[in-house]
């Protein structure tokens, strides 16, 4: 308001602009795709076949109303009475008895029988008026529902009048200021069976339930609003236990904020593969696979990691009943069964074809809106079947509602045997964030398990096949060797282990012979250099007997030729 | 009126029949407000009864406008209605009771089959 204020105050315009005012329904797909609710104190037309829901949209847009935001409402029923409308919404946790002691809600049942009822001349439904205007005002009604209201052309003959009345009765709501839900019953060529959206043009909301393949989906479709801008598309939306949900727009633009936080895959081998080690928060994971390769331990693994950090999960099993998961995983070592104790883990499982494949994504999105959780697996995507385009369409935005709250969501499918990508798997591949492809190698008279990275978006990632085992300690990766035919798994790879540590220990005991001969050679000169030296020794000790003889010898010569000297000295 | 001299005295046999108290045709006309129709149909009512049920009836008028919370209980939805309370079983004849033809095989007052000769 206080911007378009400004705004007003800019232009210089006098006249003050106002927005659309609405009225939330509390069906929060409803008031997503309608920005906002309802129009207020307009009446909306909700059309649609029988069995499409009309009464329990326009039962919860008044009980809502009440509980929610505070607004009284009268619910104007046409075909059913007090105790059957009390009975049919008790079933969605509704009391409807209890509102309207408290004096927020009014049921007024209109009965109308052509039979008891004789037409004598002109009349007008003042009566339905002062009927409406009474309840209205006994509690304040700021939500009016009348339902069914072409109920009175089959109770009333005059068409005519009929028209006029109804035409004066919108318009009458209108200046009473109250929100109001027209039901009406879907007609052949047109909205509504006696033609009313003629009178209702402000919003018109249409019911549909289809069946596909003997699944019925029930969507829903915003015709016109006027004045305010809608989703236009078809949306999915279901009727359950919990009441309506309806699956919100898929936002358009890829505006999520991204996480740079990792979380840890749950199996250590295969964090190391990864260079952030595990996933990005927040990230879409496909694990894909052939029968048995153990896309579900993969995804238990990833589940088991997430409960022990302490993060909630929600686990959607299309193929196998909580129990036998949890039994299943229980053989790998995945404690399972202390998560769903704690709360921290929850199952969600349905067989696929019990819903049409839109119907499946209300359901998760109801189920995630309600749990909360941080991660999500579905097991397994390729459960669906249908139309690519469908299924795309759906997986599109069941990673778009995970990536718009930041879950992080693991999905497995199942591969048909060969190189060829099945139908969810091709549609599904674009979106996802890591794509991890567990494949059977059959060689030897055996299959043995092998994993790669096919891809990771935002991260560098090991290039390598590896071999995975499944333990009962749980999943562990061993280096696979690359022989001459590729990559040698199993007891070949266990053959070629033994190859080479045979070689090995030939080439060890080659290098051992080779220095035994060298130290015995070694030994052997030492010997000689030892020989030799003590040979010259010998010698030079020799040499020195000699030396010292000759200089005795020399000595005493000397002494002699002194004597003799003197000798002859002393005779001169 | 005249049309229906054939059949007059069949009709007054069983009127006869249901005359045992004075008073038995307890009427009730719902209006809202003075409107040309209310008028019309208070006026038209008061005609017919003096001349087909003088003595034995009671009219009550019901102006919506001023009881508005009576109008659920005997299921008004179209206005002026007649309602004939008693005797039982209830009977409703919308309009301002121009046609006094219908108004009487409304009110059972004429049996059908009067109307269809």
């Amino acid at each position: 308001m206080a911007t378009k204020q400004k705004k007003a105050a800019q232009t210089g315009s006098s006249h003050r602009l106002t927005a659309l005012q609405k009225t939330p329904t509390g069906i929060k797909g409803l008031d997503a795709l309608t920005l906002g609710g309802l129009p207020t104190g307009r009446p909306t037309l909700m059309c649609g076949a029988a069995g499409c829901g009309k009464t329990l949209f326009a039962m919860t847009f008044l009980i809502n109303g009440v509980n929610e935001f505070n607004e009284p409402g009268v619910l104007m029923s046409f075909e059913e009475r007090e105790r059957d409308l009390e009975t049919n919404v008790a079933s969605l946790g509704y009391d409807v008895a209890a509102l309207v002691e408290r004096k927020q809600l009014v049921v007024d049942y209109v009965y109308i029988e052509r039979a008891e009822i004789e037409e004598s001349g002109e009349y007008d439904l003042e009566g339905l008026f002062v009927r409406l205007g009474h309840a209205i005002d006994s509690i304040g009604a700021k939500r009016v529902v009348l339902d069914t209201i072409e109920a009175l052309f089959s109770g009333l003959d005059d068409t005519a009048i009929l028209r006029s009345e109804l035409r004066r009765l919108f318009a009458w709501l209108k200046d009473k200021g109250v929100t109001a839900i027209i039901t009406a019953e879907r007609g052949e060529g047109q909205l509504t069976r006696y033609g009313i959206e003629e009178y209702i043009s402000d919003c018109v909301i249409l019911l549909d339930n289809r069946v596909e393949e003997q699944v019925t989906t029930r969507r829903l479709r915003v015709v016109k609003y006027r004045g305010s801008s809608h989703g236009t598309n078809e949306y999915p939306f279901l009727i359950d236990e919990h009441g309506i949900s309806v699956l919100p727009i898929t936002s358009a633009e890829l505006s999520h904020r991204i996480s740079h936080e990792s979380v840890s895959s749950g199996v250590a081998d295969l964090d190391a593969m990864l260079s952030v080690r595990g996933y990005f928060r927040g990230s879409s994971i496909l694990i894909s696979g052939l029968a048995g390769t153990g896309k579900s331990t993969f995804a238990s693994a990833f589940v088991n990691a997430a409960c022990e950090r302490g993060e909630r999960c929600l686990f959607f099993a299309f193929e196998e009943s909580p129990d036998q998961i949890v039994r299943n995983m229980a053989s790998v070592g995945l404690k399972l069964d202390a998560h769903v104790a704690s709360g921290l883990l929850a199952f969600q499982a349905a067989r696929p074809s019990l819903y049409g494949f839109e119907m499946h994504l209300a359901r998760m999105n109801r189920d995630i809106e309600e749990f909360a959780p941080q991660v999500i697996v579905v097991d397994p995507i390729s459960a669906f079947r249908g139309p690519s385009f469908e299924i795309h369409a759906t997986l599109v935005r069941l990673a778009d509602i995970c990536k718009s709250k930041g879950i992080t969501a693991l999905f497995t499918s199942l591969s048909s045997s060969g190189e060829q990508m099945t139908e969810s798997e091709r549609s599904v591949s674009s979106l996802m964030d890591t794509w991890i492809s567990l494949k059977d190698v059959e060689a030897n008279g055996e299959r043995n398990r092998v994993l790669y990275l096919l891809k990771s978006r935002g991260m560098n990632h090991s290039k390598q096949l590896r071999e995975y085992q499944l333990t009962d300690q749980g999943i562990h990766m061993i280096d696979a060797y690359l022989g001459p035919d590729g990559v040698l798994t199993g007891t070949a790879r266990i053959a070629q282990e033994a190859r080479e540590r045979e070689a090995m220990l030939l080439r060890r005991q080659t290098t051992e012979r080779r220095q035994r001969e060298l130290a015995r050679k070694r030994a052997a000169i030492d010997r000689q250099i030892a020989e030799m030296r003590a040979t010259l020794e010998t010698e030079e000790r020799e040499v020195a007997t000699l030396i010292e003889q000759e200089e005795a010898r020399e000595l005493a010569h000397g002494s002699e030729r002194t004597e003799m000297a003197a000798m002859r000295g002393m005779r001169p | 009126m005249s049309i229906d001299k054939p059949n007059v005295g069949r009709a007054a046999d069983e009127s006869n029949d249901f005359l045992e108290e004075p008073g038995e045709y307890n009427l009730r006309l719902y209006v809202a407000g003075q409107t040309p129709k209310s008028l019309a149909a208070i006026a038209n009512l008061k005609k017919l009864c003096e001349e087909n049920l003088a003595g034995r009836y009671t009219i009550e008028v019901v102006d919506l406008l001023v009881t508005p919370q009576l109008a659920a209980g005997d299921q008004i939805v179209a206005l002026p209605t007649l309602v004939r309370r008693l005797p039982q079983p209830l009977k409703r004849v919308i309009g301002d009771l121009s046609n006094t033809e219908r108004v009487l095989v409304g009110l059972d007052i004429r049996s059908k089959l009067a109307r269809t000769t």
